[in-house]
C-alpha cells in the first residue's frame, strides 16, 4: 500500500461508482471524397455501461470505430448523438480538460525535448487554482507515480534515450499522475516486440488493479482483448456486436462475426441445414440441435470442438498432421467448407493414423455454433 | 570497375567543370585578388602584395556607411520578419476554411521581381511636387506630418528599406514554419487537450521546442541573407546607393568593381572577404547559441 | 488514507461540479474561442492586405491615364475611366519587348543547361558506383556554402577578359552551377528501387538509356520543380546580368525595369512604368498559380532565394 501512495485508491477503498455509460452515441464525419459526399457513420448508436474500476477492451478491426469511440469517451471528438455518462454526470459536452480523464496515445506522444520528470509534471502544472498542487506535493506525486510504473530510476533521462517498453511505462504514468478518473489507452501494445508486448500486457493489468481505475482500452489483437480484460467489447462498422467477460463472449457469440474474430486458430465455418432438429453438413447429420426450426445455417465448429473418432459423423479428406508438442493439428478438406480447408486440434495423446486419407470426427457440445444463413444471428 | 569509374567521371564532367571555372577558381582568386595592391584593370598588373586593400576598405566612408546600413538591416529585419513568419503561420495552422488562399497569397512576393515590386513600394512612399503619396497620405488620416521616404531623413529611407525587406523575406519564413508546424505529430497537441493545456503554454512548451530547429534555421539563413541585402535597396532608391546614403556591403563591392565608380576589383574583393568574415563569424555564433539551445 | 481524503477534496477528481457551472465554463470557452477565430482572420487578413496592396496598387496605376496620374494631388483608390495607353506605351517607346525576349532566353538555356548537368551529375552520384564518390559529393555540398558575392567579381574578370560581356554565353554560363538542384535529384534518384537498375542491366541496357528511359520519367516530378524554381531565379536575377550587360539589347527584364525607371520615359510617367512592371510581373505569377503545389513545396524543401 505504502509503495503506491496516493494512487492506490483500489477497491479496498470503497471509492465512489465510476461506471461509464453510453447512450446511443453515434458520430458521423462528413464526406471527405469529391464525388462520394455522403457521411461516414464511424460510431452508429452505441449504447453499453462499462462497470467501475473493470478494464474493458474495445476490439475490433481496424475502421470498426474503436478509436473514435475512445476519442468520444476522452473528449477530443465530440458525438453526433447520443450521452456519455461517467457516473451520474453528463460529460457529453465537456472539453476533455474537465472531464478527468488519463489517456495514453499509441505512439506515447511523449514530448521529445523533456525529460521523463518533466513529462511527468506537466499535466500536473496544467492544473490551475484550487485544484493546483504546491511544487513539493507535484515532485511527490511524480515520484509516487513514477514508482507505480516502475521507472523511478529513469526520472532524468529523455524520452529518446529509453526503450520502447519504458517509454509505455512513462506515458501511463503521465495519464495517471493527475488521478484520472478514466484512464484510456489506445493500441497501447502495437509499438512494442511480441516478447514486451506480453510483458507489458500483464504489467498493464496490474497497474490497473492496484489504481482500480476505470479503464478503456483500444485493440485490434483479441488475444491481448481476451488476456488481460475483465470484459470485452467487439465491434464492427461502428456498431457494437456484442460485450461481455471474455470467455462469455468466446463461449457464446452473439453472431458469425463475434465467432470469427474470437479465437485462434479461427472457428470453422461450414455450409449447414437443420431438418428435424439435426444439423447437416454435406448429406450427413453431424450434431443434434435440440429446438430448432427447419433452415439453412452458417454453422460454427471451434478448433478443440472436433473428437476424433473412427464411428464420427463427420468425414473430411485429411490433408496433413501437425504435431505441436502439447496438441495436434489436424488440417482437412471439406467441401462445405467456407475456407480451404478445417483445422481441427486434439490432444497429443491420440493417435492419428497420419497416412489415412479420410479422417472422421464427431462435434464435442458447446463447441458448435449456429448462425441464421441471412443475418448471421446466432440461433444455437 | 576501370570501366565504371570512367564513366562515372563522364557524367560527372560538366557540373564538375562548371564548378571549377565558376566557383573554386574565382574563390581562390578573390583572396588573391584582395592582397594585391594597385591592381590595373586595363594592364591587369600590381605593384605588390600586403593589406592595403583592406585598409583602404576599412578607411573608406562609404563603406562604413554600408556596413552600418547593413547592420541596422540585419538587426531589424531578421527578427521582425521571423517574428511575424512564426505569428501567422501559428494562425494559419489554426484555421481551416481559407487557409489555402492565405497560404498562396502570402507567398506571392516571393515569385516577383524584387525590382519591380519595389518601384511600387517607392510611388506608394514616395513625396513627389505633385503628391505626398499614398502613404503619407495614410499618415495624414492619423494626424501625422508627411515625411519623404525615398529622398528625405535618413530613418525614413531606412524604414522603407526594411519594410520592404520583411515583405520581400517573410513569403519564406511562413512556407518554412507552416509545414515545419504540420509536420508536428498531431498526438502531441491531443495530449497536451487530454491534460487541459493553456494554449499559451502549448506553445512555449510543446511548439515552440519542437520546430525551434526549424526557428534557427530561419534565424541563420535569414542573418546570411540579410547582410548580403543589395537589390531591395536598388530598387528603392536606385543604382546610386552611396549618393542616396542607402549602400549595403554588398552594393560597395558592386560599385567598386563596375559602374561609375567601378574598376576595383582589389577593393571589392577585400570588401567582400570582409563581408565573408563578417558572416562567418555571426553564423558561427549562430549555430553555437543554436546547439546550446536546441535539444532536440 | 489520508492522502486519499485529500485528493477527494482538491476535487479533481471529484464528480459532482455542479452542471451549471460545468455550462458556465463551457459557454465561456466558446465565447474566447470565437474572439480568437476572429482574431486570427483578422490579423490574418491585415497580412494579406499587405501582400496584395502593391499589386493592386500596380494594377491601378498601370491603368491611370498620364494625365489623370498626375492631377491626383491625393491619390485615388479606383479610377473610372481605364485606359490601356499605358500598356501600348510600354511596349512601344522603351524596348520591353526585347527585354522580355533577352530574358526568355536566358532563362530557358540556362535551365535547360542547368537540368542536363545537373541530372548527370545526380545520376553519377546517385546510382554509379566510383571512387572518391562520397568526398566529391562533399566537396560538392561544400560548395553550396561558397557565397555568390565572393565568386561574382572574378567571373567578372573573366567575363571581360574572355570578351564574353554582352553576349549570352556570358550571362547564362556562370548562372548555370547549382550545386543544390544537384543534390535535390540525387536525393530523388536514390528513391528508385535499386532492383529496376539490375533489371533494367540484365536486359542489356545502358546506362544512359536507363537514365532517360527510367531515372527521368520516375523522377519527373522533382525534375520540373527543379526548373521552375530554377526559371523563377533567372526571371529575378539581377546583379550578374548587370554586370556582365552594359549593352540595353542585352538587358533582362530587372536591368531593363532600371534602366526605364532612369532613363525611360521620363521620371513622372508612373503609369507607364507600372504597365511595364506589371507586364514583367505578370508571367511569373501566372507561373507560380498553375505550379503552386509544386513550387511551394520545392521551396519549403530547403530552397533558399538566391
Amino acid at each position: 500500500m505504502r509503495a503506491c501512495g496516493g494512487l492506490c485508491t483500489g477497491a479496498e477503498n470503497g471509492v465512489k461508482k465510476m461506471k461509464i455509460v453510453l447512450q446511443n452515441l453515434t458520430k458521423t464525419f462528413p464526406g471527405r471524397g469529391r464525388k462520394d459526399r455522403n457521411d461516414v457513420t464511424a460510431v452508429d448508436d452505441l449504447s453499453c455501461e462499462i462497470p467501475d474500476g473493470e478494464l474493458i477492451a474495445l476490439l475490433g478491426p481496424s475502421g470498426c470505430g474503436k478509436s473514435t469511440t475512445l476519442n468520444l469517451l476522452c473528449g477530443l471528438e465530440k458525438p453526433t448523438s447520443g450521452r456519455i455518462f461517467f457516473g451520474e454526470d453528463d460529460i457529453t459536452d465537456l472539453p476533455p480538460e474537465l472531464r478527468g480523464v488519463g489517456m495514453v496515445f499509441q505512439n506515447y506522444a511523449l514530448y521529445p525535448h523533456m525529460t521523463v520528470r518533466q513529462n511527468i509534471l506537466f499535466p500536473l502544472e496544467n492544473l490551475k487554482g484550487k485544484d493546483r498542487p504546491s511544487k513539493e506535493e507535484m515532485q511527490t506525486r511524480a515520484e509516487e507515480t513514477a514508482r507505480l510504473v516502475q521507472i523511478e530510476d529513469l526520472m532524468d533521462r529523455k524520452p529518446k534515450e529509453l526503450s520502447g517498453g519504458q517509454q509505455q511505462r512513462v506515458a501511463i504514468a503521465r495519464a495517471l499522475v493527475k488521478m484520472p478518473r478514466v484512464l484510456l489507452l489506445d493500441e497501447p501494445l502495437s509499438n512494442l516486440d511480441a516478447r514486451l508486448r506480453l510483458q507489458t500486457r500483464e504489467e498493464i493489468r496490474k497497474i490497473q488493479k492496484k489504481t482500480g481505475i476505470t479503464t478503456v482500452f483500444v485493440t485490434h489483437d483479441q488475444d491481448e482483448a481476451m488476456s488481460i480484460s475483465d470484459r470485452i467489447a467487439v465491434m464492427r462498422l461502428g456498431e457494437l456486436m456484442q460485450m461481455g467477460k471474455p470467455q462469455e463472449v468466446y463461449d457464446n457469440p452473439a453472431n458469425l462475426f463475434v465467432a470469427k474474430f474470437l479465437g485462434t486458430p479461427p472457428i470453422n465455418v461450414f455450409e449447414g441445414r437443420v431438418r428435424d432438429e439435426q444439423l447437416y453438413i454435406g448429406d450427413e447429420a453431424v450434431f443434434s440441435v435440440k429446438g430448432t426450426a427447419d433452415q439453412e445455417v452458417w454453422a460454427g465448429v471451434r478448433p478443440e470442438g472436433f473428437i476424433l473418432r473412427e464411428d464420427g459423423p463427420l468425414s473430411c479428406e485429411l490433408n496433413r498432421v501437425e504435431i505441436m508438442g502439447r496438441d495436434i493439428s489436424i488440417i482437412a478438406g471439406h467441401k462445405a467448407c467456407m475456407a480451404q480447408t478445417i483445422r481441427a486440434i486434439i490432444g497429443a495423446d491420440t493417435g492419428v493414423n497420419t497416412a489415412a486419407s479420410q479422417v472422421r470426427f464427431a462435434l464435442k457440445a458447446g463447441k458448435v455454433f449456429l448462425f441464421r444463413k441471412e443475418t448471421e444471428e446466432r440461433i444455437f | 570497375m576501370n570501366a565504371n569509374n570512367k564513366k562515372a567521371w563522364l557524367y560527372l564532367l560538366p557540373a564538375t567543370l562548371f564548378l571549377v571555372f565558376f566557383l573554386v577558381y574565382p574563390l581562390i582568386d578573390v583572396f588573391i585578388y584582395s592582397v594585391e595592391e594597385g591592381y590595373n584593370f586595363a594592364s591587369q598588373t600590381y605593384f605588390g602584395t600586403g593589406l592595403y586593400n583592406f585598409s583602404y576598405v576599412l578607411h573608406d566612408p562609404y563603406f562604413l556607411q554600408a556596413v552600418k546600413n547593413t547592420f541596422i538591416l540585419v538587426i531589424i529585419t531578421v527578427p521582425v520578419s521571423t517574428g511575424l513568419a512564426l505569428l501567422i503561420s501559428v494562425g494559419l495552422s489554426s484555421i481551416k476554411p481559407l487557409r489555402e488562399l492565405y497560404q498562396t497569397v502570402y507567398f506571392l512576393p516571393y515569385v516577383t521581381n524584387t525590382l519591380a515590386v519595389g518601384l511600387v513600394f517607392m510611388i506608394l512612399f514616395q513625396k513627389t511636387e505633385y503628391t505626398d503619396g499614398l502613404v503619407n497620405l495614410m499618415i495624414g488620416w492619423f494626424g501625422g506630418e508627411s515625411v519623404d521616404f525615398i529622398d528625405g531623413p535618413y530613418w525614413a529611407k531606412m524604414f522603407v528599406l526594411c519594410f520592404y525587406t520583411v515583405w520581400v523575406v517573410t513569403p519564406f519564413k511562413i512556407l518554412v514554419l507552416t509545414s515545419a508546424l504540420a509536420s508536428v505529430n498531431q498526438d502531441y497537441y491531443r495530449a497536451a487537450r487530454v491534460d487541459g493545456t493553456p494554449r499559451l503554454r502549448v506553445f512555449t512548451r510543446i511548439t515552440l521546442p519542437m520546430i525551434s530547429p526549424m526557428i534557427f534555421y530561419l534565424v541563420i539563413t535569414g542573418f546570411i541573407g540579410a547582410f548580403k541585402a543589395y537589390s531591395d535597396a536598388v530598387a528603392l532608391f536606385g543604382t546610386d546607393l552611396n549618393a542616396a546614403g542607402m549602400n549595403t556591403i554588398v552594393g560597395y563591392v558592386y560599385d567598386m568593381l563596375y559602374g561609375d565608380s567601378g574598376g576595383y576589383p582589389s577593393y571589392a574583393s577585400a570588401a567582400a572577404v570582409i563581408l565573408f568574415a563578417i558572416v562567418l563569424t555571426i553564423t558561427c555564433i549562430n549555430l553555437m547559441v543554436s546547439r546550446k539551445r536546441v535539444e532536440i | 488514507m489520508e492522502r486519499q481524503a485529500e485528493y477527494e477534496k482538491t476535487g479533481y477528481t471529484e464528480v459532482g461540479r455542479g452542471k451549471a457551472e460545468y455550462e458556465k465554463m463551457q459557454k465561456k470557452a466558446e465565447r474566447r474561442n470565437r474572439i480568437r477565430k476572429a482574431l486570427t482572420y483578422t490579423g490574418l487578413s491585415i497580412w494579406a492586405l499587405i501582400v496584395l496592396f502593391p499589386f493592386y496598387w500596380m494594377l491601378l496605376t498601370s491603368v491611370k491615364s498620364y494625365g489623370a496620374y498626375n492631377a491626383e494631388h491625393i491619390p485615388a483608390f479606383f479610377t473610372l475611366s481605364p485606359t490601356l495607353q499605358n500598356y501600348i506605351d510600354a511596349f512601344t517607346q522603351v524596348p520591353l519587348v526585347g527585354y522580355l525576349l533577352n530574358t526568355v532566353i536566358f532563362a530557358v538555356l540556362t535551365t535547360a543547361l542547368m537540368v542536363v548537368v545537373s541530372v548527370l551529375a545526380a545520376y553519377a552520384f546517385a546510382r554509379l558506383q566510383f571512387r572518391g564518390r562520397n568526398l566529391l559529393f562533399t566537396l560538392f555540398l561544400s560548395m553550396m556554402m561558397i557565397p555568390s558575392e565572393l565568386v561574382v567579381i572574378t567571373n567578372f574578370v573573366t567575363a571581360t577578359n574572355l570578351d564574353l560581356r554582352n553576349t549570352f554565353a556570358g550571362l547564362v554560363l556562370p548562372s548555370v552551377t547549382s550545386v543544390f538542384y544537384i543534390y535535390l535529384l540525387k536525393e530523388n534518384f536514390e528513391q528508385v528501387p535499386d532492383e529496376l537498375y539490375r533489371a533494367a542491366k540484365v536486359d542489356g541496357t545502358s546506362d544512359l538509356k536507363y537514365l532517360r528511359k527510367v531515372m527521368v520519367p520516375i523522377c519527373r516530378p522533382t525534375i520540373v520543380t527543379v526548373t521552375i524554381l530554377k526559371i523563377i531565379e533567372c526571371w529575378n536575377s539581377y546583379v550578374w546580368p548587370r554586370l556582365v550587360t552594359d549593352d540595353p539589347a542585352y538587358y533582362l527584364v530587372s536591368n531593363g525595369i532600371q534602366e526605364i525607371r532612369e532613363n525611360g520615359f521620363g521620371r513622372e510617367n508612373i503609369p507607364a512604368m507600372m504597365a511595364a512592371v506589371v507586364v514583367i510581373s505578370v508571367p511569373l505569377i501566372i507561373l507560380f498559380l498553375v505550379f503552386r503545389r509544386k513550387i511551394m513545396e520545392g521551396v519549403s524543401r530547403g530552397g533558399m532565394k538566391g
